[in-house]
């Protein structure tokens, strides 16, 4: 089946099967491997991409839904440089391993266009899904309530 | 892992396309919403259909609209919908308090309301608020439109009233006065199902509804807790008199999430704490919605 979407800004026309999922064909297909293959089941956050604006679990989407769609990763977030987010998270030394990083810094990026001054229960409800072995998790917190509104310095 | 079935997959632009779409593979057509259940089942070779009919592009099906006392919701309304909507917070600020314990950010997203009850399985969330709520179940299919009141929605594990050839095209609710509460014991937020889970609408003249997830194969309410505490006021007495019920009407499992004796004993103290804050939101007293009692 035709698959004609948007990858980071840009457009791509593949031809995938219906049992095709949305993380795989990204990864194999689109040249992106920033979502993470992780519990494949939709709930450890590893393979969250944004799509039209929200995230989503790329491992719970079959590709032919994205047909028409607007898809980004952490790839797309970093043509001009880090992000601000991006540097806070680097700062706050918030990652070890980093395999959780791509979903962990798309699911603060979406939640700081909803709320730019998120409360701590604010990050740490918009992170819950994201499952990090490594750092728990404050560094992470810490980083992301830094680049809200209020956390400048 | 990948999909190991082959199925074909279509998206209908029209609701009688996509009522078409199942009625050629009768019993064998699946419909994709929000997915989050559909593709983790595909993935694990739980469901095999030859045809997966996405909905997504039908018209009409994501909107939440007011007419009167009566609130309608979509079956394409996400989760997230429902946590945004100033029509939900307005109206039934219980769908948004249960939304908001929904799997994560990125599932709910995705996921509908609908989706919900039509997968049915016993931890729902939706399952336990719209019984407390008599919801209605709008369907279309070949023979046209009909409703399904949710009392006779959940039919067994995983099983519904909807005929294979039916699309859910709507739920819907009466918003006039009431008090409720979602009360869902998880062991942690962001991802997990319900151990356990108690929801409550008491309309004036104390009215109850009390229906329970995750505590039998579907989700139920419980007509002898109801009829105990309907037209009285709450007090001491009379809460532990219901709550000394809950054992009785639940028939909860032991698996990897929670022991059946863990369910039943924290499924009392929610019906305790629940049926307190529910009165309270009823006179506009107590706890905020959104605010938990466990």
């Amino acid at each position: 089946m035709d698959l004609n979407f948007t990858v980071n800004g840009e457009t791509w026309a593949l031809d995938v099967a219906p049992a095709d999922v949305l993380l795989d064909v990204l990864r194999e297909k689109a040249a992106v491997k920033s979502p993470k293959i992780g519990c494949e089941r939709g709930d450890c956050g590893s393979c969250t991409i944004i799509m039209d604006g929200r995230t989503v679990r790329s491992c719970l989407v079959l590709a032919v839904e994205a047909d028409g769609h607007e898809i980004t990763t952490v790839e797309g977030l970093s043509f001009d440089g880090l992000s601000r987010l991006q540097g806070l998270f680097l700062s706050n030394n918030s990652f070890q391993c980093g395999f959780c990083a791509p979903g962990i810094v798309l699911a603060a990026t979406e939640l700081l266009e909803r709320k730019p001054n998120p409360s701590r229960h604010d990050v740490q409800e918009a992170l819950a899904g994201n499952l990090c072995r490594c750092t728990g998790y404050e560094p992470i917190i810490e980083a992301v309530l830094a680049a809200g509104a209020g956390g400048d310095q | 892992m990948v999909i190991s079935h082959e199925f074909d997959y279509r998206r209908p632009s029209s609701l009688e396309d996509a009522i078409g779409a199942l009625a050629e593979f009768p019993g064998s057509a699946w419909i994709l919403a929000g997915g989050t259940d559909l593709v983790a089942w595909l993935r694990d070779d739980a469901v095999a259909p030859d045809l997966v009919v996405d909905i997504k592009d039908v018209p009409g099906l994501a909107d939440i609209a007011l007419d009167d006392r009566t609130l309608s919701i979509g079956s394409l309304v996400t989760f997230t919908d429902l946590i945004e909507s100033d029509l939900i917070a307005d109206h039934a600020p219980l769908l948004a308090e249960m939304a908001e314990t929904v799997g994560s950010t990125g599932i709910r997203n995705r996921a509908t309301l609908v989706g919900n009850i039509c997968s049915a399985v016993p931890s729902c969330d939706a399952g336990p608020v719209l019984l407390a709520y008599d919801a209605a179940v709008h369907l279309a299919g070949p023979a046209g439109e009909r409703t399904v009141d949710i009392n006779d929605w959940f039919v067994g594990l995983r099983q519904t009233a909807r005929s294979d050839d039916e699309v859910v095209t709507r739920v819907t609710i009466d918003v006039r006065s009431h008090g409720g509460i979602y009360v869902k014991l998880m062991r942690y937020a962001g991802e997990d199902l319900a151990q356990a889970a108690v929801a409550i609408v008491v309309r004036p003249d104390h009215d109850f509804r009390v229906a329970f997830g995750a505590v039998a194969p579907t989700p139920f309410r419980s007509a002898r807790i109801e009829d105990a505490l309907r037209g009285k006021a709450l007090d001491a007495a009379l809460v532990g008199r219901v709550v000394a019920l809950v054992a009785d009407e639940i028939s909860p499992i032991t698996d990897m999430r929670a022991s059946a004796e863990y369910r039943t004993r924290m499924t009392e103290v929610m019906l305790d704490r629940g049926l307190w804050a529910a009165v309270g939101r009823l006179s506009g007293e107590g706890l905020r919605y959104g605010e938990r009692v466990i």
